[in-house]
């Protein structure tokens, strides 16, 4: 599958906004972890805004930062959403209600529960009557939603936003599934170039040959490693340093999504011997 | 698009295991609604429980799966020849070509409302035989299915609520046009658990009696559980049996947990099915609606429908058969309609005795004989996510 990418998002420890963050991920600044700073959206109405939870902040911050540098309105494009756990806090209130007050539930927090609440606040947001997809593949929810994103893209011939996040669960869940950090992205895909294509992807699904690539700051893979959504590092490296890449994305246990990136627009920006990519093939 | 076939489906409602006694029930126009008596919620509700669930624990390889979700789906799984055709298209594809995209909205939740009871009363830590990957989260049943059933192609969950299992098949769909894999099983599973009965009654949509579709005085949902599964690949030439011939998604953009009062999300949901199958209104014979017997989703949906296929279309909700198996509910229904166009049949609404007088569409209330070559079945869920899916008869 062939695409393109017009905008990026992301919002991670130490990680502020992409335009912030691509000198670390190209390897020419480096890489100082703070804890992930998610601002309430100024897409969300300042009701909505106050209560909204940190799922929806997320993949609104992530969403919005990456149409503003696609220039795309968000309203006509299709959107998919990935996440290995949704919103972990949410899940976690309930649960402890309905085992020590019986089962008293606020309404709002039942509607935030679902795995699909932050495409839904999106959508609202934007005012995107496009189809929205919402989905999980435990660790692998990045390459799905990958997959997913590419597969509408082309197939559909559509312009498509893949929003990909993970926070972590409070105690007693995080110690059953930790995640090691708040972490989001989004990429705006089209199936053909325009006048915004930053970089053209070739996506190949086949079995697992080579390994992932991984990151060669030991924190930075620490990220990748520990957090779903932040196995986009490789390709985020990749789109920061601006040259041709061939990468692999794991996916699910035997299966692997080799990545060939052309940058288009983005100019070269790293030196080579700062390299925060390892084994870039 | 391309139309796929359905060339092999299952499922397991409140109604009984298997198509055959689907089938029964649908023509008979039995409820698989009853009081609920479930321990940990109480509630002066009625549900659509499948029967045996507690003692169908799962064991041998498949046993760190078990949680009620994939206890419900392993039985769904063997009915209808499912697991043979499954193996039929292993050996003409190949494992790796065979892709899973399944849906559900609660995957294995009970079972941590379960270990949340059984918490460590000094450290607050969970029970050491709670499995994260393998029942909580939303990839479990993907990852069950998978092992069940020996395939190795592309896989994921979607959970897009109550639209999940109908959305399923756009995601099969696109697999397989973009050449990730050949054939791919489709559908899902939801159970019964507290945070949805108890969720749905603190939106005041639950209703006391069992749930009445377009009914005059309808008072809101039951709730039921289901699994179902469909196998989807390109139809060979001259085969009989029910095509998959357009999916139609949408979002209402206009608000959380309330559809949009005038349909707009339902109506482009089921437009773009028919424009992705190259149809008109005039050429569907039975619409089988998402209808779950709120007040304001069911008048949204008649608005919807009427405007698009007029007055004369016939369509009902199940809901009065299965209760909204929620996630589920998209393939129960796809399933439903797939019955409908392979038996030559329109089902009718158990419990509904007087349709809505402010309602326009043709809604049939028992169950009719009749020759359907077309049926669509609309899904709408949470988040505004709708989605309209179209089977037509192949040959």
């Amino acid at each position: 599958m062939r695409v393109y990418v017009e905008g990026i998002g992301l919002c991670g420890p130490g990680l502020n906004g992409w335009a912030a963050s691509r000198p670390v991920l190209a390897g020419a600044a480096s890489y100082l972890p703070a804890p992930t700073v998610v601002l309430p959206s100024p897409l969300l109405p300042p009701n909505e805004r106050r209560r909204s939870v940190e799922t929806v902040r997320l993949a609104l911050a992530v969403g919005r930062e990456a149409f503003a540098m696609a220039g795309r309105e968000a309203a006509a494009t299709a959107s998919v959403f990935a996440s290995s756990g949704g919103d972990g806090a949410t899940i976690h209130e309930i649960l402890e209600d309905l085992a020590t007050r019986g089962g008293e539930m606020s309404p709002t927090r039942f509607h935030n529960s679902v795995h699909n609440a932050p495409a839904g606040y999106w959508t609202i947001a934007t005012g995107s009557r496009a189809p929205s997809s919402s989905l999980c593949c435990h660790d692998a929810s990045f390459a799905a939603g990958l997959l997913e994103a590419a597969a509408q893209a082309t197939v559909d011939d559509r312009a498509v936003a893949l929003i990909a996040y993970d926070l972590r669960y409070p105690e007693p869940l995080n110690r059953a599934r930790p995640i090691g950090a708040v972490f989001g992205m989004a990429l705006v895909l089209t199936p053909g170039l325009t006048g915004a294509s930053l970089a053209r992807l070739e996506l190949e699904l086949r079995r697992s040959a080579s390994g992932a690539s991984v990151m060669a700051v030991a924190a930075l893979e620490q990220l990748r490693r520990g957090t779903p959504a932040a196995r986009s590092l490789p390709l985020l490296a990749g789109l920061a340093r601006g040259v041709p890449r061939v990468l692999v994305l794991d996916y699910l246990p035997g299966l692997e999504i080799g990545l060939s990136l052309e940058p288009l627009l983005l100019p070269a920006a790293a030196d080579p011997a700062r390299d925060v990519m390892a084994g870039a093939k | 698009m391309q139309p796929l076939a359905l060339s092999c489906f299952c499922l397991a409602t409140s109604l009984g295991v298997g198509r055959e006694a689907t089938v029964a029930a649908l023509r008979a126009g039995t409820s698989g609604l009853k009081p609920c008596t479930l321990e940990y919620a109480p509630l002066p509700t009625y549900v659509g429980e499948v029967p045996g669930l507690d003692d169908a624990r799962l064991s041998g390889d498949l046993a760190a799966f078990d949680c009620r979700n994939n206890r419900l789906a392993a039985i769904a799984l063997r009915q209808d020849g499912f697991p043979d055709a499954v193996a039929a298209a292993r050996d003409r594809y190949g494992a790796e070509r065979i892709g899973v995209v399944l849906g559900t909205s609660t995957s294995g939740l009970l079972q941590t409302e379960t270990a949340y009871r059984r918490r460590d009363r000094a450290s607050g830590a969970l029970p050491a035989d709670f499995d994260y990957a393998r029942t909580h989260n939303t990839y479990s049943i993907g990852d069950f299915v998978r092992s069940c059933l020996a395939v190795a192609g592309p896989a994921f969950v979607v959970s897009s609520a109550c639209a999940t299992t109908a959305k399923v098949f756009g995601s099969a769909q696109r697999m397989i046009a973009a050449g990730l894999c050949d054939a791919a099983i489709v559908g899902g599973a939801d159970t019964l658990c507290a945070t949805t009965l108890y969720g749905f009654r603190s939106l005041n949509v639950m209703s006391e009696e069992p749930c009445r579709p377009f009914d005059a005085e309808r008072s809101g949902i039951s709730i039921g559980e289901a699994a179902g599964f469909a196998l989807l690949e390109r139809p060979a030439a001259g085969e009989d049996g029910v095509l998959l011939l357009g999916v139609g998604e949408s979002s209402d953009a206009y608000h959380m947990s309330s559809p949009h009062p005038e349909g707009v999300g339902a109506r482009l949901a089921m437009e773009r099915a028919l424009g992705a199958a190259g149809l008109d209104p005039g050429d569907v014979d039975y619409v089988n609606l998402h209808g779950t017997a709120t007040l304001v989703g069911d008048a949204a949906e008649d608005r919807a429908v009427s405007e698009l296929f007029g007055s004369a279309t016939p369509c009902s909700s199940t809901k009065g058969y299965t209760g909204h198996t929620l996630g589920a509910s998209g393939i129960v229904e796809a399933v439903f309609s797939a019955l409908a166009i392979l038996h030559g049949m329109v089902p009718g609404s158990p419990h509904t005795r007087t349709v809505d007088p402010g309602f326009r569409s043709r809604y049939v209330l028992e169950t009719e004989t009749a020759r359907t070559d077309r049926a669509m079945s609309n899904s709408f869920g949470f988040g505004g996510a709708n989605c309209s899916l179209l089977f037509g008869r192949a040959g």
